[in-house]
């Protein structure tokens, strides 16, 4: 059992979401960041379906009533267990009694904490995802809150992610033309590709809401309503594009002037307010070759470790902003790992 | 539609359903949904699985045929909506004839989405075809009947929303828990009575 000390600014549970149920007007939900989600997952353990706790803004709070073991990934926070610093993207085990301090995310938005044998609750149409549109699936997070974890296969050895992704306060987001390119002036097409987007602070699950020049219409009739997909980037009457992020309604009725790449969408849900974005087009097939070289690396970076050289590799993550540290040494394969501060 | 989905386009959501129930018995791998739409079938897959334009190029003919007779659903409704005076004014006609021409029609359910059961109901009067509220709806609540864009509809949930509201029932239109988790299902009719 896990208690809820704090719950930060927006906490929810989320997996993979709901598949193949648009048809009957429900969301995929799911996490914003899927890739952030998967290496949590996979850094303790889990198989990548596992719900893991997705964390907005600011972090978590949790006192642990048993022994875990835990990751997490995404925006960059300072966590500490107990007071000491602990560091992201490898396994950490957390002993019964002690309290995880997740902190506010200092770069990137949302940040994820995955568990061995994930957060349980009751699946609502075969997800744990909360559904912050439609209300389905479990509540967010609030203090005085009890999570429970599945069971966990046991494992002894536990993992790293070797060169973790850092996010920033500007992306450049790759984008596949159309459908609806002839609803909008050519000043517009030029825009998308050369204008710089603010991220709005509007946005939500549902979708990234951006700032910038008004992207004008031809038509301004209403599209009929038809199904949507995460990455679209819809524009309304006003002009101001909205991306699309997993928690969309099933359909909408705005013309979509391109969309997102699905390699690019973890980078899409990490934008923070005040964000700068821009675009670039790509192909079809470059789109899904990005797609099929993320999921390589994914498999590549992932690292299995035993105690010591998880131990190294937390005090080399640590070392820069704590100078009581002074020096360690492990073995990873042929190499010798050695730092002295 | 973009790298992950295919988008297509069609005369009707008749058409977007025969298209569906034909590709949902071929069972292509990888995917994962197909959104019919009032013009469209959305066809959603995983791009590393699914080959878009292999599907693309062999989608099988579709001829409009009527929608699989569903079932008849009637509900009582209050007509006290909040938009029914305004509403009534803008159409230059009474509220007794608005809520009149409403009961009057047998809608068909054409397709579902905004939000878990959401109906759009075709079958409106042409006299009540009316644009969206300028003005949006923080909420909207659940059990509401409204009407925008040609359509009419009853809203399962309480949600943000820009119909005009035209009365409320206490149907339960959506349940997570049931093997049929909507009421209401494409081809189904309904019909709205005054509430006695």
């Amino acid at each position: 059992m896990i208690e809820v000390l704090e719950a930060g600014t927006l906490t929810t549970l989320q997996d993979l979401g709901r598949s193949g149920l648009g048809h009957l007007g429900v969301s995929p939900a799911g996490a914003a960041d899927a890739v952030s989600l998967r290496i949590a997952n996979r850094l303790v353990g889990n198989p990548d379906t596992c719900a893991a706790l997705e964390m907005t803004a600011a972090g978590v709070s949790l006192r642990f009533d048993v022994d875990e073991r835990i990751a997490i990934t995404g925006g960059a926070l300072a966590a500490q267990l107990d007071g000491e610093p602990v560091p992201m993207y490898q396994t950490l085990t957390v002993k019964a009694g002690r309290v995880l301090d997740c902190g506010r995310i200092e770069s990137g938005w949302r940040s994820y904490l995955a568990i061995a044998g994930g957060f349980d609750a009751t699946p609502v149409l075969s997800s744990r995802s909360t559904d912050t549109l439609s209300g389905l699936g479990p509540e967010p997070l609030s203090a005085g809150a009890r999570l429970i974890a599945g069971t966990s296969a046991v494992f002894t050895e536990g993992f790293y992610l070797r060169s973790p992704p850092r996010y920033g306060t500007s992306a450049r987001l790759r984008v596949v033309a159309g459908p609806h390119q002839e609803w909008f002036t050519s000043a517009a097409l030029l825009s998308l590709r050369e204008s710089i987007f603010k991220v709005s602070p509007q946005s939500d699950r549902t979708g990234v809401r951006l700032e910038s020049t008004p992207l004008q219409r031809i038509r301004n009739d209403e599209l009929p309503s038809m199904g949507m997909v995460t990455g679209a980037v819809q524009v309304p009457h006003s002009g101001q594009a909205i991306v699309l992020l997993g928690n969309h309604g099933a359909t909408g009725g705005y013309p979509v002037i391109a969309n997102v790449i699905a390699a690019d969408l973890h980078l899409l849900a990490q934008l923070a307010p005040g964000s700068e974005l821009r675009f670039a087009d790509v192909s079809r097939a470059e789109a899904v070759d990005a797609l099929r070289e993320q999921e390589s690396r994914l498999q590549r970076d992932m690292v299995s470790a035993d105690a010591s050289l998880l131990a190294a590799r937390a005090l080399m993550t640590l070392a820069g902003g704590h100078a009581s540290l002074k020096q360690a040494a492990v073995r990873d394969g042929n190499r010798r790992i050695r730092i002295r501060k | 539609m973009g790298d992950g989905a295919l988008l297509v386009e069609l005369d009707g959501p008749d058409l977007a359903h025969a298209l569906r129930r034909a590709l949902l018995r071929e069972d292509l791998a990888g995917v994962k949904e197909l959104i019919p739409g009032q013009a469209s079938l959305l066809i959603v897959a995983d791009p590393l699985v699914a080959d878009l334009d292999a599907i693309a190029a062999h989608l099988p003919a579709v001829k409009a045929e009527p929608m699989l007779a569903g079932r008849l659903h009637e509900f009582d409704v209050v007509y006290e909506g909040e938009d029914l005076p305004s509403l009534a004014k803008e159409l230059g006609m009474g509220v007794s004839e608005l809520v009149r021409r409403h009961t009057q029609a047998v809608y068909e359910v054409a397709f579902l989405g905004f939000v878990p059961g959401f109906g759009y109901l075709t079958g409106l009067d042409p006299a009540l075809r009316v644009a969206r509220r300028s003005k949006p709806r923080i909420r909207v609540p659940a059990g509401s009947v409204a009407l925008a864009d040609g359509y009419t509809g009853l809203y399962p949930q309480a949600t943000p929303g820009g119909w005009h509201i035209l009365g409320r029932c206490d149907a339960q239109l959506f349940d997570a828990t049931l093997a049929q988790p909507a009421l209401l299902a494409p081809g189904d009719r309904v019909r709205f009575k005054v509430a006695t």
